[in-house]
């Protein structure tokens, strides 16, 4: 796929037919808005969004809307965005006022569910931000092996497996930080394999990661199945307790949401931070991502292709291995057979959702996150809605993705093809 | 394509000379091969993972070592009795003469081909993708969507005779995976959109689908239970023997598919348009071959065979829809269409080989208490071994195959 990225005046090329069908998606969703939400409240209706997440000490008051007002005005923000859209166009700020638009439709829709009632956002915020983190570490690792020409579609697999040894180790030694370890060792030796089958013995990549795939389920139960339930003690490894950051969890709403967590969040932001800034700022991400686009011509230069691809899938590992490590350590306190439940499966879609970029990930995987935790709130609320269509969301998202709907994504265009060395 | 290209060299080799070429070539003896290795490491893990082994470890080395072959051969002895069945127990049961006892000793081997039957119809399922160089990865997907539509079909209409409700719920069968299929493939040759994400994406469309509609539309009224109301006695495929055998027609029907398969591949000119399509769709396209009709073609028909697996699973076996029936057929599936080569027939013996190793690995796990999963291990080690058979040249010393690169290698991530 071309990577290329006409220049214009305006800075990134947007095509007229992308510009109208944006512009009618707002307008459409403008309509939504009003059609569907605020013509089925009740005027006068308030709805009440709590602003501390549960268990912790409120220091805010609820926040109370009028529910119809505020669904109105987003209706008209809405359709005035998607007027301009249609006149004259956002240029390449379309995908960010998108993402306003699809923000008003969901704020929305939660006005509309809780109106007269009263719903705890921080709460659901909170529980979102949480079940972004192994979907976006899975997302970040496979950014890492498919930025350097490697599909990974094994993510799942060294979670799965990844959360197994943590949870066995960190049980064994009392350690969560070596179970921690073991996880991330465990996601390597996996990714060795994933690395030397399709890099040496060049197999397809989707074979290969289908192989490990099967391997993990087919390990981690026999595992658990022959010892961690009979034996309990092999599998109570106890999880990491929430560590508030001193000061930035002080900061009113937003410091109970994203400054009261376990290490795994805070290590999830400093993972995106450390990868986004190597891959798009330093001489080893030039190369990195050089490898994944045109092997040929890394290798004309003297890039070590082979050294640079093993590298990226075992760092990838790596971190499909500290995600696995979430299920048991940071989340459950102890192993199920199967516990990852596709989560590997959704980062892969919350990476190619986020264009193969870090923080497009996390994004994604927020909104799958978000995705996730609404689901569970739906029947609370009362909704009318199943939550199984909640949950088919990210996929569906996906697929309207990679369809090119809202634009090319960037695939690397060596991506999933082995290098051969003239 | 001009007729002249009549797909005629298949034709003309006769069947023992192909078949002594493909026993000379390495095409047969590395699945083999693969098969044993992967057995042969079983049987380690199965050691590593015996207690009694580091208690003997105690004792001497010696005995040790000997506990852990008594593991094994318990292990893969009661895999073999419940795949097959027991030669004692058979003979004791033909001089008894109870028919009951004749059809208990008698039902491993038949239950093994009652797993081997999904396998069949799901193998050939990516089997045929990977033909036409497009990798299924949505088999399983397919498959709950053709148990989905057969099941709506086979119990919510009635007073069909069976001639014509059991073909009508088949149908409807193949057609829900047809529909799963028809997706990926419409957006892979109109959007470019590649069909292992859309088909991982629809595997998991497709269990939530079936959650939904087993938690109302479809459930079952008088239970609180997610199943579906069993399906109308006309709509199951007959099963041959009385109870507890349930070898069913199903069986025959996959055999009957299988060949169909193969006709189409190898006979028609659609077959070989899918063949060459999959071959190299750059000298497809210059000989003036639609790419996108073929690739829809192509991942409607998959999606209609793992439908059928689906289908084959209700009206066959559970006689309803229940909640994540499927033990990973569609997973198992690429393994089995890369050990079978991507052949029809091939496809047919690996399902065979899958089936007997799942429905044995049950009673293995009751009588040797080895868990079940340990089929997986197998699955995935044979699935690598036919995948990279450097690996499998590498510990018997073989030479390269003569007949060139033989790894499955499909069409780029990347390029539409």
């Amino acid at each position: 796929m071309a990577t290329t990225t006409l220049q214009t005046t305006n800075g990134v090329y947007v095509s007229p037919t992308r510009q109208r069908v944006m512009g009618i998606l707002f307008l459409v969703i403008a309509f939504a808005i009003w059609g569907f939400f605020g013509r089925t409240t009740p005027s006068g209706e308030t709805t009440t969004f709590g602003l501390t997440p549960g268990g912790i000490e409120s220091t805010v008051g609820d926040w109370e809307i009028p529910a119809l007002a505020t669904m109105n005005i987003l209706a008209m923000i809405s359709a005035v965005f998607g007027g301009i859209q249609l006149a004259r166009g956002f240029g390449k700020r379309t995908n960010a006022v998108l993402g306003i638009v699809a923000a008003f439709f969901i704020f929305s829709f939660l006005t509309w569910a809780a109106a007269g009632k009263s719903l705890n956002l921080a709460g659901l915020l909170n529980s979102s931000l949480s079940k972004a983190v192994p979907i976006t570490l899975g997302a970040l690792s496979g950014l890492l092996c498919e930025r350097a020409g490697v599909v990974n579609i094994a993510i799942e697999g060294m979670m799965l497996a990844g959360a197994m040894m943590g949870a066995l180790i960190a049980s064994l030694t009392d350690n969560l930080w070596l179970g921690v370890l073991a996880a991330v060792l465990t996601g390597a030796l996996l990714s060795v394999v994933h690395a030397i089958f399709s890099i040496k013995y060049m197999i397809d990549q989707i074979i290969s990661g289908t192989v490990i795939n099967i391997f993990s389920v087919g390990i981690t139960s026999y595992i658990s199945a022959k010892f961690l339930q009979e034996y309990q003690e092999l599998n109570n490894p106890g999880i990491f307790r929430p560590w508030p950051v001193p000061v930035l969890s002080d900061i009113p709403v937003i410091g109970p949401i994203v400054f009261n967590n376990n290490m795994f969040v805070y290590a999830m932001f400093a993972f995106l931070i450390i990868i986004h800034v190597a891959l798009f700022y330093t001489r080893w991400g030039l190369r990195l991502r050089s490898v994944g686009e045109h092997p040929r011509a890394a290798d004309t230069l003297g890039i070590n292709v082979f050294r640079t691809r093993y590298m990226a899938v075992i760092l990838g590992g790596m971190m499909a291995g500290f995600g696995g490590a979430y299920f048991t350590l940071g989340s459950v306190g102890r192993f199920d057979e199967v516990m990852t439940a596709g989560r590997g499966f959704i980062g892969l879609a919350a990476m190619i959702f986020g264009n193969w970029k870090p923080f497009g990930s996390f994004g994604a995987g927020l909104l799958f996150g978000f995705a996730d935790s609404l689901a569970s709130k739906l029947a609370i609320l009362g909704v009318n809605i199943p939550s199984q269509f909640l949950l088919m969301a990210p996929y569906v998202a996906t697929m309207i993705v990679l369809a090119g709907v809202v634009g090319r994504g960037q695939v690397p265009a060596a991506d999933g093809q082995p290098y051969v060395k003239e | 394509m001009s007729e002249t290209e009549q797909p005629t060299n298949d034709q003309k080799k006769n069947f023992t000379r192909v078949l002594l070429e493909e026993l000379s070539s390495q095409s047969v003896l590395i699945p083999i091969l693969a098969v044993i290795t992967g057995l042969i490491i079983g049987a380690f893990i199965i050691i590593l993972t015996t207690e009694e082994v580091y208690e003997a470890w105690a004792t001497s080395p010696w005995e040790s070592i000997k506990v852990g072959w008594s593991a094994v051969n318990n292990a893969y002895t009661a895999l073999f009795t419940s795949a097959i069945g027991s030669p004692t127990r058979i003979i004791n049961a033909l001089q008894s003469g109870d028919s009951l006892e004749i059809r208990r000793a008698f039902n491993p081997f038949l239950e093994s081909l009652v797993a081997s039957t999904p396998y069949i119809f799901a193998g050939l399922s990516v089997a045929l993708g990977f033909r036409s160089g497009l990798f299924n990865v949505g088999a399983e997907g397919q498959l709950f969507m053709g148990a989905i539509f057969a099941a709506f079909v086979g119990y919510s209409v009635k007073g069909l005779p069976m001639i014509i409700h059991l073909p009508l719920a088949l149908l409807a069968g193949a057609l829900g995976g047809a529909i799963w299929g028809f997706i990926p493939g419409w957006l892979k040759a109109k959007t470019g959109g590649h069909e292992v994400i859309n088909t991982i994406m629809l595997n998991y469309i497709a269990f939530r689908l079936s959650e939904w509609l087993l938690s109302g539309p479809m459930k079952r009224p008088e239970t609180f239970n997610p199943v579906s109301p069993t399906i109308e006695e006309s709509a199951m495929l007959p099963r041959f023997f009385e109870n507890p055998i349930r070898f069913h027609a199903g069986f025959f029907v996959a055999l009957g598919v299988a060949w169909l398969v193969y006709w189409f591949l190898f006979r028609t000119k659609w077959g070989f348009d899918l063949r060459t399509v999959g071959a190299n769709p750059h000298a497809a396209r210059y000989a003036g071959m639609n790419i996108v009709w073929v690739t829809i073609l192509a991942m409607s028909l998959s999606g209609a065979l793992s439908g059928l697996a689906g289908a084959n699973e209700v009206l066959g076996v559970n006689h309803n829809l229940a909640l994540a029936f499927s033990a990973g057929y569609g997973f198992d599936a690429i393994a089995l269409a890369l050990l079978g080569k991507s052949h029809p027939f091939g496809v047919v013996l690996a399902a065979l080989l899958f089936g007997t190793l799942r429905s044995g690995a049950l009673g293995m796990q009751l009588a040797a208490g080895i868990p079940i999963d340990i089929i997986s291990v197998l699955q995935a080690l044979i699935l690598a071994f036919i995948a990279a058979p450097a690996i499998i040249r590498t510990i018997y010393r073989l030479k390269p195959s003569a007949s060139g690169e033989d790894g499955v290698m499909l069409r780029g991530w990347g390029e539409g």
